[in-house]
């Protein structure tokens, strides 16, 4: 008996959550898991704990903001940007 | 379909190439902070993120002719600031990559009286997202720092910038699909992290000592 009793259907399930939140999974392959999921809860929890991880990094970023900039640089970035366009 | 903010970057892009200065400091502005936070947490260090900006603006700025679809205005500067990112290379960031196992992602599970259950945090007790707590944003920010560099690199850009897997796959070099692979790892070891942080506060409250 493998030791964390998963069945092979939920290991193969498993390997494919990402996409399927992220609607890049075929139909087919996507009425599957469905399908799986319908019946098998330790999955839906799973899927749920992977779901709500990637809201969350949607809304990690820290509240540090750069330095202003300085006017010196906001004037070399200009020209840069100047020079750029002369070259067309 | 871009996002309604991606459609303001594509706009910008698009006036500045027509020559409309006036989009200048907005396009700083918007871009500027988006790098920063992208390379701090790529490089780990204040003082590089900010130079890593500085520096793409400028590379973004002197180049600027070169871009030819302003559709792609994101992945194009996100390019130039991983690069930028790379030349910081500091060697406990950019360690020798260790593969993810899927293996060793998947949660430990029971049979308990004919049933099988997973050993997982209960996630319903999670602060609404919007209200992201600073603790539980340094956990998450640490998580992803923890990450080998190739996971790291693609759950940034996917997840937290929200590009797309093919805006991913221009900005690093890669297929489409080694995205998907990467980003299902990153993401499982990010859940699975926040889930040992999860159940570290619960048994705290179950034994009435921690912060609930
Ligand atoms: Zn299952």
């Amino acid at each position: 008996m493998e030791p964390d009793n998963h069945s092979d259907d939920c290991k193969q399930i498993f390997a494919l959550l990402s996409e399927y939140l992220d609607a890049e999974l075929n139909p087919e392959s996507c009425e599957d898991i469905q399908a799986h999921l319908a019946g098998c809860p330790p999955c839906i929890e799973f899927l749920e704990s992977l779901k709500r991880t990637v809201r969350l990094c949607h809304n990690c970023e820290s509240a540090e903001a750069p330095a202003p900039l300085g006017p010196e640089t906001r004037e070399k970035l200009l020209a840069a940007y100047r020079k750029s366009l002369s070259r067309r | 379909m871009p996002s309604p903010q991606t459609q303001d970057e594509i706009e910008l892009a698009r006036d500045l190439l027509a020559g409309k200065a006036d989009a200048f400091d907005r396009f700083v502005e918007v871009f500027r902070s988006k790098i920063f936070q992208y390379a701090l947490m790529m490089c780990g260090h204040r003082e590089d993120a900010e130079e890593v900006a500085q520096d793409t603006l400028f590379k973004v700025f002197e180049n600027f002719e070169q871009l030819r679809e302003p559709e792609r205005v994101r992945a194009w500067v996100f390019r130039i600031a991983r690069n930028a990112c790379y030349m910081k290379r500091r060697k406990s960031v950019f360690a020798p990559t260790q593969e993810l196992s899927l293996d060793d992602l998947l949660p430990h599970s029971e049979q308990d009286g004919g049933h099988r259950k997973l050993e997982i945090a209960d996630w319903s007790a999670l602060p609404d997202d919007q209200v992201l707590r600073s603790e539980l944003r340094d956990v998450i920010q640490a998580a992803i720092q923890e990450l080998p560099e190739i996971y790291r690199a693609v759950i940034l850009l996917r997840d937290v910038e929200e590009l797309s897997t093919d805006e991913t796959a221009q900005v690093l070099d890669i297929s489409p699909e080694s995205v998907k692979t990467r980003l299902h790892r990153a993401r499982l070891a990010v859940r699975r992290t926040l889930d040992g942080y999860l159940r570290g506060i619960q048994s705290g409250v179950e034994h009435g000592t921690g912060q609930p």
